[in-house]
């Protein structure tokens, strides 16, 4: 039931907050945030599931009820975490609360609206990463779509309405496209089934019951509901070449939203890819390896590319999240424990770097309300802690040892490297490796310019050291991608776990 | 005791005509009554009660086997008491809303009694077991539909609307009569069951007369659910309509129509019997198509939220058409009947709350346009709030029950091998998101053109509003209470 009471608590602030006064809504947000991370955080330490929770393993904090008859499937109501759930989850409400102690000082009108979304995002996020029957997981998959829609469109920047628009349609069209594959797998399984839930479907498919739809014959069957779904969560992601929403999105939305969206929201697209694509369908996973590591690779150096090519500073944390999204999904082609570990790992760790580094482009677009590298110069001398957050970031982003980055990013080299599944591992590999040197070149160049070098700003603003609550997120975030990075299998041995049975199938090797 | 218990049965339809007889008696009593609150009070709670016996008799499974009644002119079943359920919830909201919107116009009972007589033609109409019902308990609830929409009638709108809707409605109403001529002369009756009983021969002595009679039948029944190619009357009176009418009308009006056309097609016209005269599963799956993509792609195109909002239930007339359209004999035929009540039921309140939002905007004079509602989203957040609920749940999007129950038509049309018709609806769904988007943004995102100042905030209305948005979330969890009742009640009736 803690799940339920994460949720409910989530809902609870969300509808208190938005009727509350705007005078006092920010206080009444982080208050009502607290619980919930407390909460989790008590999940994740008293945690004593075992397996994959697909795969037949020891679900924790399990719920389950029956919710609806349809003709011979039922729909229950079941909720449930594993080693791969439950980090997203402690994940979601870290940001939540971190994210919102950053909007205090950006946010200055419509207040109460604001915050009861963000407490409505994060009780649909926990609910995408606790449900484990497939409708009830798409009513919270597309309910998070309703508070960023909301977030980006009304207190986004210029071109915020357009930005909006386009999140929610792209986003919205890749569900339908989702939603069609997984149900053709469903009424292919046909009686072998008798509800729409993750682990009864995903064994299924595992153990061959997969017959044919129609005149669809059941390897094409497989290969086509594959596509579809890997389509459809290849736009959240996102991957090259469906990533054009993302830069858009981002640039409008307010600090706190991309620190949501980069974090969590990404998160929950390379999640269903584990969860669906490659849990439930890993033959057609090896048949597709090279088209999908080619998309990751191709991820990993056109974005890096491109987030070379701006000179706006949220520009290129945004185009950083499509390359670094690409290492999650060479993780995952590779099928071997570090692979689909350091994926999962990779999702964790970007989450809080990217949150870090969009939180401290926000604070110092908050001072200077300007965010273009050529504008600013010599920043470390009026804001050094801000500075000094904005370094630890990027150096995480770089991989810099001892800080989560390194070890996710290590994992998944190590695990891809020794790939059985995908051909030319060691090539596809050595390729993506090449991203990092690019990531450097980007962060550090950027750093240079706008931190570094004698102090040059044209503003009438008052320049000056960031608040307390917009440097003690930032703060709590380093610490927290300091500790995953120094200490990284203590966080690794739960993800482990639940992504053995994912590889066993195919051979797997570390 | 039987006999209490057979009345019991018609207590929702009493219920309503029980509370028109009081205003009656009110009215005759007070003419031009100053008490409009007691007015609207008997109207909600007749039809709250209608409501609430429905219910219990639906749940608690009085009449699973359906009883006949007036040697099996009328039936009660479960079908019949989930749309009497839907008229007594629709009916409800409404006369709660209308307390509000015609506070200042004059004839007010005549304007309760219509919908209460309209809403006893509907319950009439749920139960109907033979032809002749089914013509006299239409017309009882469409001459009073005719009246409503000409309510305002010092408004040209409202009048045009009115004319070219009985207008239509009579034409519509005769080519019924005449296709009920033809099923009796080539059947020799007017019971559902003996027509079905006959039907097979009938079909194969008088395939023509047959034929053209059933193909009549589903003309007069599409005029009543605003179904293609009947449906152009539709956009006009919706729009011309006051706003709490033409909820009443897109939501009841239009359920009723559909469950007469559920009973009469799988009761008196088996698909077996008379497949030899004319393929009506073929001619609703065309119809299904147009309907849905032409409610949508009319929709997308509108400038005015009623006038967005009247074409955007011909595409759900096209969703529940797909309830008949998939009865090919194949996979669970309960479940797609059955799923299409539950749409009309989600639909009920969604369609209902979004009309009485248009209501409350119409009681501010704020415009008819989607402009017009820029940033109302601050001054109205709770109102505006339900409407949000409303357009997302219209949409498809699992925010309430609209999400579940076209699910639900999926799922039915892929089991019953016509999964084009789901993909079909899965499309248009997506694409509705468009035109309902714009209604949120406009009241959440966009900037006001000049600034207005909302001075009264109608109780009522309001309470009508938050009301059916309450229950449309609801019934997201909550649609556990009706689902097996509903694919019982179909799968009772095939």
């Amino acid at each position: 039931m803690l799940i339920e009471a994460l949720i409910a608590l989530c809902l609870l602030g969300a509808a208190v907050v938005f009727v509350a006064p705007n005078r006092f809504a920010h206080k009444l947000a982080v208050g009502f945030s607290l619980p919930p991370l407390a909460i989790s955080l008590y999940m994740y330490l008293a945690f004593d599931g075992s397996g994959n929770a697909l795969l037949g393993g020891d679900i924790a904090y399990e719920t389950f009820a029956q919710w609806l008859q349809l003709g011979s499937y039922t729909v229950n109501y079941h909720m449930g975490l594993d080693g791969i759930s439950l980090p997203l989850v402690v994940l979601s409400t870290i940001l939540t609360t971190l994210a919102i102690l950053s909007a205090w000082t950006p946010i200055d009108e419509r207040q109460s609206q604001f915050y009861g979304l963000m407490l409505f995002l994060e009780a649909s996020l926990i609910g995408v990463f606790g449900a484990l029957d497939f409708l009830l997981w798409f009513v919270f998959w597309e309910a998070v779509l309703i508070p960023m829609y909301f977030l980006i469109g009304v207190w986004g920047g210029p071109r915020r309405k357009y930005a909006a628009i386009k999140f929610f349609v792209y986003t919205n069209i890749a569900s339908l496209v989702m939603f069609i594959g997984y149900f053709a797998l469903v009424f292919g399984l046909g009686d072998s089934v008798s509800s729409t839930g993750l682990p009864e479907i995903a064994q299924a498919l595992r153990a061959g019951q997969l017959g044919s739809l129609g005149i669809i014959g059941p390897d094409m069957l497989a290969l086509a509901a594959f596509v579809a779904m890997f389509l459809g969560f290849a736009v959240k992601v996102p991957v090259v070449p469906f990533h054009t929403w993302l830069p858009d999105a981002h640039v409008e939305a307010p600090t706190p939203a991309s620190v949501m969206l980069a974090g969590v929201l990404l998160k929950m697209g390379t999640y269903a890819l584990l969860r669906f694509n490659f849990t439930m369908l890993p033959g057609q996973a090896e048949i597709l390896a090279i088209p999908i590591a080619v998309i990751a690779v191709i991820s990993i150096i056109y974005g890096a590319m491109l987030a070379l090519a701006q000179s706006d500073l949220k520009r290129i944390v945004a185009y950083s999240s499509v390359s670094s999204m690409g290492y999650v999904i060479l993780g995952l082609i590779a099928y071997t424990v570090y692979g689909v570990g350091g994926a999962t790992f990779q999702m964790v760790a970007h989450g809080l770097i990217s949150g870090l580094l969009f939180m401290t482009v926000g604070v110092i677009y908050n001072t200077t309300h300007t965010r273009m590298v050529g504008d600013m110069a010599g920043m470390a001398e009026k804001m050094p802690v801000t500075a000094g957050v904005f370094v630890a970031g990027a150096f995480a982003y770089m991989g810099l040892p001892l800080m989560a980055g390194f070890a996710a990013e290590l994992f998944i080299f190590l695990g891809a490297f020794e790939s059985t599944v995908l051909p030319y591992a060691p090539l596809f590999t050595a390729v993506a490796m090449f991203g990092i040197v690019i990531v450097a070149g980007y962060l550090l160049w950027a750093m240079q310019r706008s931190l570094f070098g004698p102090f040059r700003l044209e503003t009438d603003y008052e320049i000056g050291p960031a608040a307390l609550h917009d440097v003690v997120p930032l703060v709590t975030l380093v610490l927290l991608i300091i500790l995953l990075g120094s200490a990284p299998m203590v966080f690794f041995e739960s993800i482990q776990d639940a992504t053995l049975d994912i590889v066993a199938t195919l051979g797997g090797g570390i | 005791m039987e006999h209490v218990s057979n009345w019991l049965l018609l207590a929702p339809a009493g219920a309503f005509v029980v509370s028109a007889m009081l205003l009656f008696v009110i009215d005759s009593f007070d003419p031009e009554s100053k008490h409009d609150t007691l007015l609207a009070a008997v109207t909600t709670a007749g039809a709250a009660v209608a409501m609430v016996i429905s219910a219990a008799l639906l749940l608690s499974g009085t009449a699973d086997s359906g009883v006949e009644l007036f040697g099996g002119q009328l039936v009660v079943d479960g079908m019949s008491l989930v749309f009497t359920f839907i008229f007594g919830s629709v009916t409800a909201l409404v006369g709660l809303a209308s307390a509000d919107y015609i506070e200042d116009l004059p004839h007010k009972a005549e304007y309760y009694l219509l919908i209460l007589l309209a809403a006893t033609g509907m319950s009439l109409m749920a139960s109907a077991n033979s032809l002749a019902v089914v013509f006299v308990a239409l017309e009882l609830a469409s001459l009073p539909s005719y009246a409503l929409v000409a309510y305002l009638k010092t408004n040209r709108g409202s009048v045009e609307a009115a004319l070219k809707y009985f207008l239509v409605g009579a034409l519509s109403s005769s080519i019924l009569a005449y296709g009920i001529s033809l099923i009796y002369a080539a059947t020799g009756s007017l019971l559902l069951p003996d027509v079905a009983a006959a039907a097979g021969e009938a079909s194969e002595l008088y395939t023509g007369v047959f034929g053209i009679g059933i193909l009549m039948v589903l003309g007069g029944f599409a005029f009543k659910t605003a179904s293609v190619p009947f449906h152009f009357w539709a956009p006009e009176a919706y729009e011309g309509a006051p706003a709490p009418v033409s909820a009443f009308l897109s939501s009841a009006s239009k359920a009723a129509g559909f469950v007469v056309a559920f009973r009469v097609f799988v009761v008196a016209f088996p698909i077996d019997s008379v497949a030899g005269s004319v393929d009506w599963v073929l001619a609703f799956q065309v119809l299904a198509v147009l309907t849905m993509t032409l409610g949508n792609f009319a929709a997308a195109t509108q400038e005015n939220v009623k006038r967005m909002l009247a074409y955007s239930s011909i595409g759900h007339a096209g969703y529940v058409l797909i309830a008949l359209a998939a009865l090919t004999g194949l996979g669970d035929q309960g479940l797609v009947l059955g799923s299409g009540m539950l749409h009309l039921l989600v639909y009920g309140f969604m369609n209902t709350g979004a009309f009485l939002f248009v209501a409350l905007a119409e009681y501010w004079n704020v415009g008819r346009t989607f402009r017009d509602y820029n940033g109302l989203g601050k001054e109205a957040p709770v109102a505006c709030v339900a409407m949000t609920v409303f357009m997302f749940s219209l949409a498809g999007l699992p925010v309430g029950g609209g999400f579940l129950s076209k699910y639900f038509l999926i799922v039915g049309s892929v089991g019953a091998g016509v999964w084009w018709l789901g993909a079909v609806l899965a499309v248009n769904s997506a694409l509705s998101l468009f035109y309902y988007s714009r209604v949120v943004k406009a009241m959440w995102i966009d900037e006001p053109d000049e600034p207005r100042e909302i001075e009264r905030y109608p109780t009522a209305l309001y309470v009508a509003i938050v009301a059916a948005a309450v229950v449309t979330v609801a019934l997201l969890p909550g649609i556990l209470v009706f689902d097996s009742a509903a694919f019982d009640a179909a799968a009772a009736l095939l």
